[in-house]
């Protein structure tokens, strides 16, 4: 039976999706500090969609690729938690301000260096932005096929796959050859929860950006155990062209942010008696909005 | 060269609704550029094609009719769209934010090397002044849409990369027919020269699309329920005075992922955008990302337990108080009142 080798890409997130009232700064910035962070919603889909092919196919390896500043290993080892190999952390100032072209170009050239891949996996979008780009975009950069919104790995036989795709309005089942990009649909499976096994394996797994905070000595612990390493990818780790990186490479810049102020209407206010009730009821209905 | 563009959607033979709507824009953005309005549409006996379209104002319709490219696949679709932009330079690229756009856009971006913003809310004309490298830019697309969980609406724009391109969702912009005798011409492209037999290399072995069950969009009453309805089971009070008064149920995006009901019911910016006569709002804060999907609707009632809920600033009936109180009460009194 053959085993593949699957990359996930994955995005450590702000919940966006539980803002409070202080999220946003006096200035109108994000405060991004009292956000609490987390592995992408649909990332976690395409996390058990790989842990699944894994189950199915011993000998497959899942690794998860991100970029973001130096927590995003929580990811990483969140993913290590739930059943993924390894991963590796693109983390560098050059890469700040990507838009999602720039991203993909970062994801792309890091793919580039890890070998041949047979199956890259990725949430349909980030709750950050919604914007569904960076996967299609990485495979363009690659030259590979993709398929979107993808709910169901119907059949993987060598290096055949068929795959549901959820739709705007239906359903579709395509039938392609690896190597390919996927991107996972929210209404696919729900990803698996830590197991406890791989949470005393794994804890300790660490980048060395971390461990250097910690002060702890990670040499002798690397040499022990290598499994323990969360690499870091430097933008001196991957051939790249320094004018498609960061903000220098995002063709989309942003050219104001506006705070949300709301216009206030003119509204009834009406407490829930009966009569305040009934009175709004018999406007609607007089002014033919209902009825 | 140098124009607008539109990629139409094709289903059955019929251009998607999205795509009339961004022809009725892109016709107002190429009047306000002095430039022409192009389509073009990709599929298979594209016949109809321009007698659909035209009327909107386009001066070239673009045909692409091959058997093989329908229904749509990424690949060639790519081909097509992306040689031909090398072709014919648009200054501005607009797609429907649907499965079919989404997939196409950030493909074509990416190989263009061009910026593309999705799902915006609106788009508009307008210089831009770099600071820093000192530099004028004159008309460009200013692709707005809210950001960041909805707490900042951003104007993105792409100074120096063409073309510039945007997503936009269906229902946002409005579709109006120019001229029924515009007169625009059609090219039909010679697809072998756009296209290689290695872009098709995916195989669709089945598709089912559905005319969806649910009319939300259509509906001139919707009840439309968020995170502080609490759950599932109270979802029932909308139910049932959805269905008292005529109307639909629909949902913020708090609510659907919480599970409280079907995303198919979604408003929002990443959801339905509707323009009911009446939007009954229950338990939904108001985020403008929720706004930027119902706030036109002719008249709005808002029911929250919270007085400071920023969706009571839109509404023309502000109700402070528990669903499970005020909404048995409404049906009562639409009851005795239209008998």
């Amino acid at each position: 039976m053959k085993a593949y080798k699957i990359i996930v890409l994955a995005k450590q997130v702000p919940d966006t999706r539980n803002v409070g009232k202080d999220a946003m700064k006096a200035d109108g910035t994000v405060n991004r500090a009292v956000l609490p962070a987390i592995f992408n919603p649909e990332d976690l889909n395409a996390l058990e969609q790989a842990l699944r092919i894994k189950d199915q196919f011993p000998g497959t390896t899942v690794k998860i690729l991100t970029m973001g500043p130096g927590r995003a290993a929580e990811i990483i080892r969140e993913g290590l938690f739930r059943g993924a190999d390894g991963g590796i952390l693109l983390t560098d100032r050059a890469f700040a301000g990507s838009d999602t072209l720039a991203t993909s170009y970062t994801l792309g050239q890091s793919l580039k260096k890890m070998g041949k891949i047979d199956l890259i996996i990725a949430g349909r979008q980030a709750i950050d932005g919604d914007t569904a780009q960076v996967g299609p975009q990485v495979a363009e950069k690659l030259g590979w096929l993709q398929v979107t919104y993808v709910e169901e790995v119907i059949e993987l036989k060598n290096d055949t796959v068929v795959l549901k795709r959820r739709l705007d309005r239906g359903v579709e089942t395509v039938k392609c050859k690896l190597p390919l990009v996927m991107t996972v649909n929210g209404t696919a499976p729900e990803c698996r929860v830590r197991n406890a096994k791989l949470l005393m394996k794994y804890k300790r797994a660490k980048t060395v950006t971390e461990l250097q905070k910690e002060n702890e000595d990670y040499t002798s612990l690397y040499n022990d155990r290598p499994d323990l390493n969360i690499p870091e990818w430097t933008v001196n780790d991957i051939e790249n062209d320094a004018t498609q990186l960061g903000l220098n490479g995002s063709p989309t810049k942003v050219k104001s942010i506006e705070n949300v102020v709301l216009q206030a209407k003119d509204s009834k206010v009406i407490s829930g008696v009966d009569a305040e009730i009934e009175n709004m009821m018999i406007e609607l209905i007089k002014s033919h909005t209902i009825g | 060269m140098n124009n607008v563009f539109v990629y139409c959607e094709i289903e059955d033979g019929h251009v998607a609704e999205v795509s009339l709507e961004l022809l009725t824009k892109g016709r107002s953005l190429a009047n306000e550029l002095k430039c022409d309005l192009e389509a073009i549409a990709i599929g298979n006996q594209l016949e109809g094609v321009a007698k659909q379209v035209i009327p909107y104002g386009v001066d070239t319709l673009y045909l692409a009719d091959d058997k093989r490219l329908y229904p749509y696949q990424t690949l060639p679709h790519n081909s097509i769209v992306v040689n031909l932009f090398k072709e014919e330079q648009p200054q501005i690229a607009l797609m429907g934010a649907s499965s079919i756009g989404r997939d196409l856009g950030p493909r074509v971006s990416s190989a263009l090397h061009s910026g593309l913003t999705a799902d915006c809310t609106s788009l508009e004309i307008g210089d831009h002044f770099d600071k820093k490298a000192d530099k004028n830019y004159k008309n460009l697309l200013y692709q707005i849409r809210p950001a960041f969980g909805g707490n900042i609406i951003a104007t993105i724009i792409n100074p120096d990369c063409r073309p510039q391109m945007a997503t936009v969702r269906e229902g946002v912009m409005k579709k109006e027919i120019l001229d029924p005798k515009y007169k625009g011409k059609v090219v039909n492209l010679d697809v072998s020269k756009y296209v290689s037999d290695s872009d098709f290399v995916a195989e669709i072995i089945e598709r089912h699309m559905e005319k969806s069950k649910l009319n939300i969009k259509g509906s001139p009453i919707i009840v439309s329920g968020g995170y502080g309805v609490g759950s599932k089971e109270n979802f029932k009070l909308l139910y049932d005075l959805a269905e008292v008064l005529g109307g639909e149920v629909g949902a913020s995006r708090a609510a659907i992922d919480a599970g409280y009901v079907e995303h198919e019911r979604q408003i929002g910016q990443t959801g339905l955008t509707v323009r009911p006569k009446l939007y009954i709002a229950c338990g939904i804060s108001g985020q403008i990302q929720h706004r930027a999907g119902m706030e036109q609707s002719a008249q709005i009632i808002a029911i929250n337990t919270d007085p400071e809920a920023p969706i009571n600033s839109i509404a023309d009936y502000v109700i402070t108080g528990d669903i499970a109180d005020i909404i048995p009460k409404m049906i009562k009194y639409y009851k005795k009142n239209t008998k």
